[in-house]
C-alpha cells in the first residue's frame, strides 16, 4: 500500500511531529478524558462537535489543496488515499465501534495519547483495543 | 450577541475555545503528515499493523500492514509525546485518571478495537480523514457509530452501570 514509501530520518521526524500535534490537540481539547467524551454522548456538552469540526476543516483544506499545489509530497513519492467502502463490514464494524465507544468513552487516538498524561487507567482500554484488533484479524479472511 | 450567550453556556458549559483550538491542532497534525509524506493518518490501523510483527497469519501479513507498521508506530509515539508536552507544560502536572470502571474500559476497548478494524476506521480514520476527503461511506460510518454510541452511553447511564 505504501509502495515506494521510505522511512528516512527526516520522514520519521515529521511523522513524530505530526503525531505530537495530534496528541497535543487531543489533550488540549480534553478528548483524552473519557468523562468528557461520555458527557458529549449524553448530550451534556457539545464540545466534541467543535473538535471534529475544527479537525475536519483543516484536513479538508490540506487534502484538497496539497495535491493541486504540489506535484508530490515534500518528503514522499505520492499522495495516498484511504478509500472507504460502504458494505456490511463497515456497517457492523462502525456499529460495534460505537457501542464500545459509548461504553468506555475511549477511542484509539485518546487511548494512546492519554498515556502521555500519566493516565495509566487507560492501559485497560488500550489492552482491550489491541485484543479487539487481534480478534478481528484472527476471524478475518486475508 | 447577548442573546446567543445563554445558548453557548448551555451547549458548552466548560467553554468552547479549547475544543475548537484542540481540533485545529489535530487537523494540523493530519495535514502536516499528508503534505510532507502523502500519508493518511487514521489511528486504528496501528493496532492491526503492530500485530504483524508477532503473527504470521496471512491477514496480518498484508502489505497494508507490513508496509505501514513502522511509521504508524512512530505516529503513535508522537501522540504520546504531544500529550506529554501538554501535560507537563499546560496542566498542573497531576496525572489524569478516570472513574470509568475497569470492566467498561476493557470491554468497551475490545469492541472499539474489533469494530474499528472490521469497519476499517475509527473517529480519526472515518471521522477526520474520511470526512476530510469527502467520502460518503465514511460519513455513513460516522453517523452509524455516533448513533450506537449515543444509545449505549445513555442506556449505561440510565441503568447506572458505569
Amino acid at each position: 500500500m505504501s509502495g515506494t514509501f521510505k522511512m528516512t530520518p527526516a520522514v520519521a521526524l515529521v511523522v513524530l511531529l505530526s503525531g505530537a500535534l495530534f496528541g497535543f490537540g487531543l489533550s488540549l481539547s480534553t478528548m483524552v478524558r473519557p468523562e468528557i467524551v461520555l458527557g458529549f454522548l449524553r448530550f451534556e456538552d457539545w464540545g466534541l462537535m467543535l473538535v471534529m469540526g475544527g479537525a475536519v476543516v483543516v484536513t479538508l483544506v490540506a487534502y484538497a489543496l496539497a495535491p493541486r499545489l504540489l506535484g508530490r509530497p515534500l518528503l514522499g513519492e505520492r499522495f495516498h488515499a484511504h478509500v472507504s467502502h460502504w458494505n456490511r463490514d463497515t456497517l457492523q464494524g462502525a456499529a460495534l465501534f460505537g457501542i464500545g465507544w459509548g461504553l468506555c468513552g475511549v477511542c484509539p487516538g485518546p487511548a494512546i495519547a492519554g498515556l502521555g498524561t500519566g493516565n495509566t487507567d487507560l492501559l485497560w482500554a488500550l489492552g482491550g483495543i489491541a485484543l479487539g484488533a487481534l480478534a478481528q484479524g484472527l476471524r478475518a479472511r486475508a | 450577541m447577548e442573546t446567543s450567550l445563554p445558548l453557548l453556556a448551555t451547549a458548552f458549559p466548560l467553554g468552547w475555545q479549547h475544543y475548537l483550538l484542540g481540533g485545529l491542532f489535530i487537523g494540523a497534525g493530519v495535514a502536516l503528515l499528508f503534505v510532507c509524506t502523502g500519508l493518511v493518518g487514521g489511528m486504528s490501523s496501528v493496532f492491526s499493523s503492530t500485530w504483524s510483527y508477532l503473527l504470521r497469519r496471512p491477514y496480518f501479513q498484508q502489505a497494508r500492514y507490513t508496509d505501514t507498521r513502522g511509521w504508524r508506530l512512530v505516529y503513535a509515539a508522537g501522540l504520546i509525546v504531544g500529550a506529554m508536552v501538554w501535560w507537563l507544560v499546560f496542566s498542573d502536572g497531576t496525572p489524569l485518571h478516570t472513574e470509568v470502571p475497569t470492566w467498561a474500559l476493557l470491554a468497551g476497548g475490545f469492541l472499539v478495537g474489533y469494530g474499528a478494524r472490521l469497519g476499517n476506521g475509527c473517529t480519526s480514520g472515518h471521522g477526520i480523514c474520511g470526512l476530510g476527503s469527502l467520502q460518503w461511506p465514511s460519513l455513513l460510518a460516522v453517523l452509524t457509530f455516533m448513533a450506537t454510541a449515543f444509545i449505549t452511553a445513555n442506556l449505561v447511564s440510565f441503568w447506572g452501570l458505569a
